[in-house]
């Protein structure tokens, strides 16, 4: 049964770092052309419908800022 | 009846302790005050009162063994020496900008450097004017007797938990190392971790339940603003405990002319010299000053319009004696007979310097 | 199935817990500092011990380790923190205390007081950040600096013979009778952040059973004094430190 999956990124706590960018099997998360009022490029889900709620981007993420959603499909 | 034992200064200051119900003693040897830590071994009041005692492995470690204590709301000690208490003094400034309370003593020996192990005043100093980095103080005690060394533990964790300082003993190995009669209170119960809670959980580091917010404890402030009112908060205080706290004995001094200030082991010698002044027609008096900080100041200027001059009396080449003089503003001589090095002068030679500086 | 159907609180399968406070760290972006905090933060939410747990927070960057945990916090003097969770811990046995700790504070300044805290057999867990850097102070070689590496005070790279050797410091404190458990691990994958979550558990499980010391080493980054990206980092990490400062467990018992 495969899973399908979504993230939060609290846009404004987000400093770009890119750690979960590298640490997402589906590639699914980038950084954001637009930066946060501290001007980091944040992390957004750059596809919607890739994303397996792995919980790996929030796992490593060093700020916290990530919520992830899964549901059984 | 109070039981009363013949024991060594330093012993007492383990009884003292054990009696008014500490929670941890952290400690280092060194001569001459190990005696302290020995004594605590060998009561084992882990067994009876539930006291820690721990041999840490350097002086550095006790003192922060004591602030991890003191943030916990612990009644917490040390004691060390002279070389020893130089070290601790990092800790003690973190321990005075944390607003800690905690009690410690230094047994004083001859300096600078490894000295000797004599009796000294040198450490004056060090310990009124703070020690360690910042602007802080701690209140200092001077025992002059092992009754006070006993006494003034108790004393000094009233004190350090009345106002969140640290207090100190400031004594020598003369009183350390001398047996004397003392006698003891009754044991006083340990405050309990839900009694300590209920006291000082408002600041300490108890645990974070969920009536509270969490309590953090630093001396941390990297805001000016921020900083400057703590050390604005810090100096209220330490008005405060001048105004409230400051502590002495006199002796002759309603008719004296001249007066003889002493502290600790100088003290005791002084009151012979006072006796033998007497015996000759000298109107001299002895202050003894009990806090060294806060100062009696207030009590040495109240005499001024007495006195033709006074005579600070110290085992150092002359440290108290600049307390007397920013009292004295000037008014009347104010002269010092120091001796360093462990050598202890006789109450006739106290005399004698006292007629060559005033006679 | 569109998002907003996914994007609901019955489908949460990760968020913040709730030990870790709502301030943003003021740590570099992609700083380790930050996702050791998180696990040592769900480690203490999943076990219950909130109430029960005193942090000791280290001076260097984690410094301010305090902003970000809602338990109660002691911040010691440089190097001293084994000192205060020692006497934290024997004044409450039953309350799980843990220092946080760099490597220029622990292995460095505070040698002696990590060294005889784990030689005593303290019922603490120590987690020990190497990064081989000082961060705070401005990027200053660390006693975990490698041989050949760039920092503020050996800007062409580190020498043997003028600045020692990098210190394995964690293999020292494995040869201790006091030490229960002692590991290295890294968080700079999804993969290295769960085992070190499980080292850090076990950590604590230990120190509620009086095991003794269990010391949690994390290899970490410090991109800002590295000079490098934090995805940069990671990589140079792996591929320098790593072999180095080997991951794993060193001792269970």
């Amino acid at each position: 049964m495969a899973s399908k999956g979504a993230i939060v990124v609290d846009t404004e706590k987000c400093k770009g770092c890119s750690v979960c960018v590298v640490n997402c099997p589906t590639k699914t998360i980038a950084l954001a052309k637009e930066v946060n009022g501290k001007g980091y490029n944040y992390a957004y889900m750059a596809t919607l419908d890739t994303c397996i709620g792995c919980t790996n981007c929030a796992t490593v993420c060093p700020d916290t800022c990530i919520t992830v959603y899964r549901v059984k499909v | 009846m109070a039981e009363k034992v013949l024991k060594k200064g330093n012993e007492v200051i383990a009884l003292g302790a054990i009696h008014c119900g500490c929670d941890g003693y952290f400690g280092y040897p060194i001569t001459p005050q190990s005696e302290v830590m020995e004594t605590l071994m060998e009561e084992k009041p882990w067994e009876t009162t539930g006291m820690v005692v721990l041999q840490a492995e350097s002086e550095i470690a006790s003192i922060n063994m004591v602030y991890g204590g003191a943030c916990c709301g612990k009644k917490v000690m040390t004691s060390s020496s002279s070389p020893g208490m130089s070290l601790m003094c990092e800790g003690l400034s973190y321990l005075a900008g944390s607003e800690l309370p905690c009690l410690t003593a230094n047994i004083v020996r001859g300096g600078p450097g490894l000295g000797t192990i004599q009796p000294s005043q040198g450490d004056y100093f060090q310990a009124v004017k703070g020690g360690g980095h910042g602007d802080y103080k701690i209140i200092v005690l001077a025992p002059f007797s092992a009754q006070e060394m006993y006494d003034f533990v108790g004393l000094g964790f009233d004190l350090a938990f009345k106002y969140r300082i640290p207090v100190m003993l400031l004594t020598d190995g003369m009183i350390g190392q001398m047996m004397e009669k003392v006698e003891l209170r009754p044991q006083q119960a340990r405050l309990s971790d839900q009694e300590i809670a209920q006291r000082y959980g408002s600041w300490a580091t108890t645990g974070k339940t969920p009536d509270r917010k969490e309590n953090t404890i630093t001396s941390l402030a990297l805001d000016a603003k921020v900083h400057e009112a703590l050390n604005h908060k810090l100096q209220a205080k330490y008005q405060e405990i001048t105004e409230k706290e400051v502590r002495f004995e006199t002796l002759f001094c309603e008719d004296a002319e001249y007066l003889l200030i002493a502290y600790g082991s100088m003290a005791r010698i002084c009151e012979s010299t006072i006796e033998a002044a007497r015996a000759q027609g000298i109107k001299l008096g002895l202050l003894r000053p009990i806090t060294l900080f806060p100062f009696p100041t207030k009590e040495i200027q109240r005499m001024i319009p007495q006195l033709k001059g006074i005579l600070s009396v110290e085992l150092s080449a002359g440290q108290m004696v600049e307390d007397i003089r920013l009292a004295v503003e000037g008014k009347i001589p104010v002269s010092l007979f120091g001796r360093q090095g462990g050598m202890l002068p006789t109450p006739v030679e106290v005399l004698d310097a006292f007629k060559t500086n005033y006679i | 199935m569109d998002i907003k159907d996914i994007i609901k609180p019955e489908n949460i399968v990760y968020q913040k817990t709730k030990v870790l406070t709502n301030n943003v760290m003021h740590y570099c972006p992609g700083c380790s500092h930050g996702t050791v905090h998180k696990l040592i933060a769900e480690v203490v939410d999943e076990m219950g011990i909130q109430e029960k747990t005193i942090g000791i927070s280290p001076v260097g960057c984690a410094v301010f380790a305090y902003n970000y945990m809602h338990i109660d916090w002691q911040q010691a003097a440089h190097g001293r923190a084994p000192a205060l969770a020692t006497a934290t811990k024997r004044l409450y046995p039953d309350k799980y205390v843990f220092t946080y700790q760099g490597d220029g504070d622990l292995a460095s300044i505070g040698t002696a007081e990590i060294m005889h805290a784990c030689n005593r057999g303290e019922n603490i867990v120590v987690i020990f950040i190497n990064n081989a850097i000082y961060g705070m102070t401005g990027g200053q070689m660390a006693p975990t600096t490698l041989i050949g590496m760039k920092t503020s005070t050996t800007p062409y790279g580190r020498q043997a013979d003028l600045n020692g050797y990098p210190l394995k410091i964690t293999e020292l404190i494995a040869q201790l009778e006091g030490t229960c458990f002692v590991t290295r691990q890294s968080v700079q994958t999804a993969a290295a952040a769960r085992k070190t979550k499980k080292a850090i558990r076990k950590a604590f499980e230990n120190s509620g059973q009086n095991k003794g010391t269990s010391f949690v080493e994390v290899v970490s980054t410090c991109n800002s004094g590295w000079k490098l990206t934090p995805v940069q980092s990671n990589t140079w990490m792996e591929e320098n430190m790593f072999p180095f400062y080997p991951l794993g467990d060193i001792k269970d018992r």
